[in-house]
């Protein structure tokens, strides 16, 4: 049946509801290129092969239906390529503002080139816009995403970070398993990272 | 100077929260973030000149936080709704008169030309220059769904309005007429009243 290996892209990214990325399905997508490659040679040489060679007007008018039927199958192929590959797209989007401007490279295997080159567009266009905003460096607004609560948290090193300098001077020793008592707008992205833990007691 | 900050402040909470709720992209207020930028910078400056450890500096810090905070996700909630309408919100930007109310800033309007530049390359490459040829583009404006302006917001009314027109929910019920008190508070639809949010007369809550 036409346009199943379509449904089936858009099946598989439905599967993931939580917006992970699963790896770029190259060879789904090239087998529904092929298939509407297929539908359009079909319609355009073979179909009017028939119709032009069939002189009599019912032969012609049968196989309308027939190419009405083909030409939607292109679309549907059309819009299920573009829709898996659009959503794909806002899933990556989402890790800019997860990961930070470094995507770890377990996702990057996940991503092809086009999708690599995407990301770095983005990242620049979002860059361009934050430093625009105000007087001076601009805001970056892919921090604050929580409204404060207190000023300082207790957090825990969860990997070997090795220095950190907070806004008095002082400089902190990040070694796995420690725990410190830090201002919470200079942790947010590493806790963002996976390098701090927020201990609630 | 103070009355001024907090004025700024407050107006800057009530753009946050309409343009939270609002399922349209409202008329930028860049003239409003450039000033809280400016105060966040004195705000700054300030701190650096109070004594470390003093407990005036940790209420001024808490407070810049806070306004920094309003501030990210309102510019936040814009950049959102400008990727995730970004065909819709270049064509309203395109067709509108030269007198009226920009929606989008000049960096946003850069930021959102870029969007779609840089999706439509993508798409291109990988996918529909290997299509047949009578394929081979799609139409952003009807692929990208429209904000819905049909959907309901909870709402305080901040001037009196007479005689607003309700559209009738169900096939039995006809259009009626209300009265907006000031202070009441109704959860309508939000195309009922997108130009009382625009005046200023309606607080989205």
């Amino acid at each position: 049946m036409f346009c199943e290996k379509a449904v089936e892209l858009i099946r598989e990214l439905h599967r993931m509801s939580d917006g992970q990325l699963p790896a770029f399905n190259e060879d789904s997508i090239r087998q529904v290129l092929e298939e509407m490659k297929a539908l359009y040679d079909f319609i355009y040489i073979f179909d009017s092969f028939i119709i032009s060679h069939n002189s009599a007007t019912e032969g012609k008018s049968e196989l309308i239906p027939t190419i009405k039927f083909r030409h939607c199958c292109l679309l549907r192929n059309q819009r299920c390529i573009t829709a898996y590959l659009y959503d794909r797209l806002l899933r990556i989007r989402a890790l800019r503002w997860e990961y930070g401007s470094v995507l770890p490279t377990t996702i990057r295997f996940h991503m092809c080139a086009e999708e690599l080159e995407w990301f770095n567009q983005y990242k620049k266009s979002l860059a361009t816009y934050m430093r625009s905003l105000g007087g001076e460096e601009g805001l970056d607004i892919t921090q604050d995403m929580k409204p404060p609560k207190s000023l300082y948290i207790e957090v825990r090193c969860l990997k070997d970070h090795g220095e950190f300098e907070i806004d008095d001077g002082t400089v902190i020793l990040l070694k796995k398993n420690s725990q410190h008592f830090l201002p919470r707008w200079k942790c947010e992205q590493l806790i963002r990272q996976g390098v701090l833990e927020h201990v609630i007691s | 100077e103070s009355v001024a900050h907090f004025d700024r402040a407050v107006l800057l909470f009530q753009a946050w929260l309409n343009e939270k709720f609002s399922p349209e992209l409202l008329e930028n207020k860049s003239e409003l973030v450039e000033c809280v930028m400016e105060q966040l910078m004195h705000m700054e400056e300030n701190l650096q000149r109070v004594r470390k450890g003093d407990l005036k500096a940790s209420v001024h810090r808490m407070e810049i936080d806070r306004i920094r905070f309003v501030l990210s996700s309102y510019l936040r909630s814009r950049l959102q709704k400008i990727e995730k309408f970004f065909p819709h919100v270049l064509e309203k930007e395109k067709s509108r008169a030269d007198g009226d109310p920009s929606f989008l800033s000049p960096e946003e309007f850069a930021f959102a030309k870029e969007y779609l530049a840089n999706t439509e390359v993508y798409l291109k490459a990988v996918a529909l220059r290997h299509m047949p040829p009578n394929l081979q583009s799609i139409d952003m404006l009807k692929a990208v769904p429209e904000p819905c302006l049909d959907s309901f917001v909870f709402l305080r009314v901040k001037e009196r309005q007479e005689n607003i027109l309700v559209e009738p929910e169900t096939d039995e019920q006809r259009e009626y007429v209300v009265d907006l008190e000031e202070g009441s508070q109704h959860l309508m639809r939000y195309r009922t009243i997108a130009p009382l949010v625009a005046s200023g007369a309606v607080q989205l809550i």
